[in-house]
């Protein structure tokens, strides 16, 4: 078991099972920052696992089905925020709508494209190739861990980096922030919120899609029904952990794919797998508290108590 | 009734009259006989006295929880542990049924009771974790159901499992069964426990003083903390009623007649149903049974429809979300809203000026 965990397969599954929950956590601090909570991430990411497949099948290219799911996905991005900022529908609730639109739809598209209820088998999809990077893979250790990653993985490891800038190094990015702290001031000084928060929360759409297409395009290589078990709600919380910035995401993304890395390892093992299967969802609740918690603390440090 | 709650009666109707539309022009591309799926959806609960008992029985579990999120929606408390609630009440009424062997009327009494109190104490957890901890209950409730999930698949497997069937609890004694009301179909007392329930919730929300504490937190919880109302304390009484009540409906679920054993894998939906069961009762837990009787005519229909046609039962959820959509959406139809008190403005002030 330790030798397991030490082990530079498992630092690789790590990685691997980080990228769904990463690229959906990014997603939703960009919308937490314009100050609005995409819970609709899950539906979202339900949604793009099926375009995925059906684009890639479609087009039969990589790059241009990755680009129609992203493209989808932020026309669903857009469709909620015209529903929350123009129609004035609580956000909670229009994502919930969202969700249960998706778990119904896919099925029902799946059905109609595919004939199967269950999974898309008779489709042949094209996923994200994985990437041996040379020189790198040579590096002992360090070099299995980093070469030989889904192409989405490197994606959503430069995307924490894009997005850092983006939110923190450009005016737009400082548009956002400025509306989610305080939508008043920033339209005091003449920025529209409301078009701010549809550039976010399509931003967010996209982001989210590009985890979806790594769950049935890198990850499995096709769609099952629901297969995005909660991850859109266990990004939600890692972001929510992470202070909604993408660097503290990705931290707390990290430890949520270990925790799943190591429950899929603890079934070679001779737990029962129901309680495996719990780890990563009690990982986040307490990793939850815990850092709430600290944050209740240094407020009342601050506060003088 | 004034304008404005007639107009919201007209608008909620509305939408659910376009949120049909738009799933029978879904149900015209993905099928082949599409007519005979739509008049199948919508006449097929009448066809037989077991179809009608199907309604009245998939009413029931949908006017539990909804009115458990109606009360804890009321707190402004967005705790969807419900979902959890409920299948852990199912277990706990299953394992008292099995293990216990008490007679029959004191076994139902002991299953829901003890699946009251289990709900209860596990929709309280994301309320403390608020209170204590500042978490957002909205995710640390969306992670325990989850946790709930596989806590009961796990002492389902490890202790209640029949061998012979796989994944499902050994068969339920006949002593813990509720009673069928009418012959021929199964509706049972669960459906009498419902009602009751809902009629307690109206009464709890808008009659007693911690109700009023309860929803005065709801609409502006500074306002109440000033008034001197304890807010730790309606937030956790509001969660932890909203818990009992999802346990008993799960309870009340599993020792119906419609199941024989334990036999939940997976969670069955039932707590994001309440959403819109509340959407539309406009968190008054007395429509609720309305709202129930609405959403299990569709679901009956859409299960009929699936079994008779190629469309699948899954466009309901379709026709769940857009209903959501549309009742909650505030600017929806506002323009026309405004016309009309504009209107009766006009009106009453020829009125006056007349006398």
């Amino acid at each position: 078991m330790l030798q397991n965990l030490l082990s530079p397969e498992f630092f690789n599954a790590i990685l691997r099972a980080t990228t769904p929950i990463l690229f959906a956590a990014l997603a939703s601090s960009v919308a937490s920052k314009s100050g609005i909570t995409n819970m609709a991430l899950e539906g979202i990411m339900l949604f793009s696992a099926l375009f995925g497949v059906i684009f890639s099948a479609m087009t039969g290219s990589f790059p241009l089905g990755l680009l129609l799911t992203m493209v989808a996905g932020g026309v669903i991005g857009l469709m909620l925020a015209f529903f929350v900022l123009n129609l004035k529908t609580d956000e909670i609730l229009a994502a919930i709508a969202i969700n249960l639109m998706a778990t119904g739809g896919t099925v029902l598209l799946m059905l109609a494209v595919s004939g199967d209820r269950g999974s898309s088998t008779s489709i042949s999809n094209v996923s994200a190739p994985k990437i041996v990077i040379p020189l790198i893979d040579q590096i002992p250790f360090l070099g299995k861990i980093l070469s030989g990653q889904n192409l989405m993985t490197y994606l959503s490891i430069l995307a924490v980096v894009v997005m850092h800038l983006f939110l923190y190094k450009t005016p737009l990015g400082l548009k956002i922030r400025a509306v989610g702290e305080n939508k008043n001031a920033a339209e005091s000084v003449g920025i529209s919120a409301r078009k701010i928060q549809y550039i976010a929360l399509i931003l967010s759409g996209v982001l989210a899609s590009m985890g979806g297409f790594f769950l049935s395009g890198g990850y499995m290589n096709m769609f099952t029904k629901d297969m995005s078990a909660g991850k859109g709600y266990i990004a939600l919380a890692a972001s929510a952990m992470g202070g909604d910035t993408p660097v503290g995401g990705f931290l707390v993304s990290l430890l949520f794919g270990a925790a799943q890395a190591l429950a899929n390892m603890m079934q070679l093992t001779d737990i029962p797998h129901e309680l495996i299967q719990m780890v990563p969802y009690l990982t986040t609740l307490v990793g939850l508290g815990i850092y709430s918690y600290m944050g209740v603390r240094k407020r009342q440090k601050l506060a003088g108590k | 009734m004034n304008s404005a709650k007639r107009f919201d009666m007209f608008r909620m109707v509305f939408s659910v009259l376009i949120a049909l539309l738009i799933s029978f022009v879904i149900i015209f591309f993905v099928s082949d006989e599409p007519v005979t799926a739509i008049v199948t959806l919508i006449t097929g609960p009448f066809k037989s006295k077991r179809s009608m008992g199907n309604v009245i029985e998939s009413m029931v579990p949908l006017i539990f929880t909804g009115t458990g999120v109606c009360i804890m929606f009321s707190a402004n408390q967005i705790n969807l542990a419900t979902e959890g609630g409920f299948h852990l009440g199912g277990l706990v009424a299953a394992a008292v049924a099995l293990k216990l062997g008490l007679p029959a009327g004191l076994s139902p009494i002991v299953a829901i009771s003890l699946a009251a109190v289990a709900g209860a104490v596990f929709c309280a957890i994301p309320a403390l974790m608020k209170i204590k901890t500042n978490s957002p209950e909205l995710v640390s409730s969306l992670m325990i159901n989850y946790i709930s999930l596989w806590l009961c698949t796990f002492l389902l497997m490890h202790f209640l499992q029949d061998p012979s069937v796989g994944s499902a609890s050994y068969k339920l004694p006949p002593e813990s069964e509720l009673p069928t009301l009418i012959k021929g179909t199964n509706i049972h007392l669960g459906l009498l426990i419902a009602l009751v329930v809902a009629v307690f919730g109206y009464v709890f929300l808008y009659k007693t003083r911690t109700g009023y504490e309860l929803r005065l937190t709801g609409e502006n919880e500074n306002f109440a903390r000033y008034s001197g109302i304890n807010i730790v304390k309606v937030i956790l009484i509001s969660q932890m009623v909203g818990g009992v009540i999802a346990g008993i409906g799960g309870s009340v679920e599993l020792l119906s007649p419609i199941y024989s054993r334990f036999s939940w894998v997976s969670l069955l939906g039932y707590g994001w149903d309440a959403i819109i069961i509340c959407t539309l009762a406009k968190k008054n837990p007395l429509y609720t049974p309305l709202a129930a009787l609405f959403l299990a005519y569709l679901r009956t229909g859409a299960s009929i429809m699936a079994r008779y046609t190629d469309v699948t039962l899954e466009i309901v959820q379709i026709t769940q979300g857009i209903i959501i959509l549309l009742v909650v959406a505030e600017q929806f139809l506002s323009g026309m809203k405004h016309r009309m008190i504009a209107r009766e403005a006009r009106a009453s002030l020829k009125d006056e000026g007349v006398a």
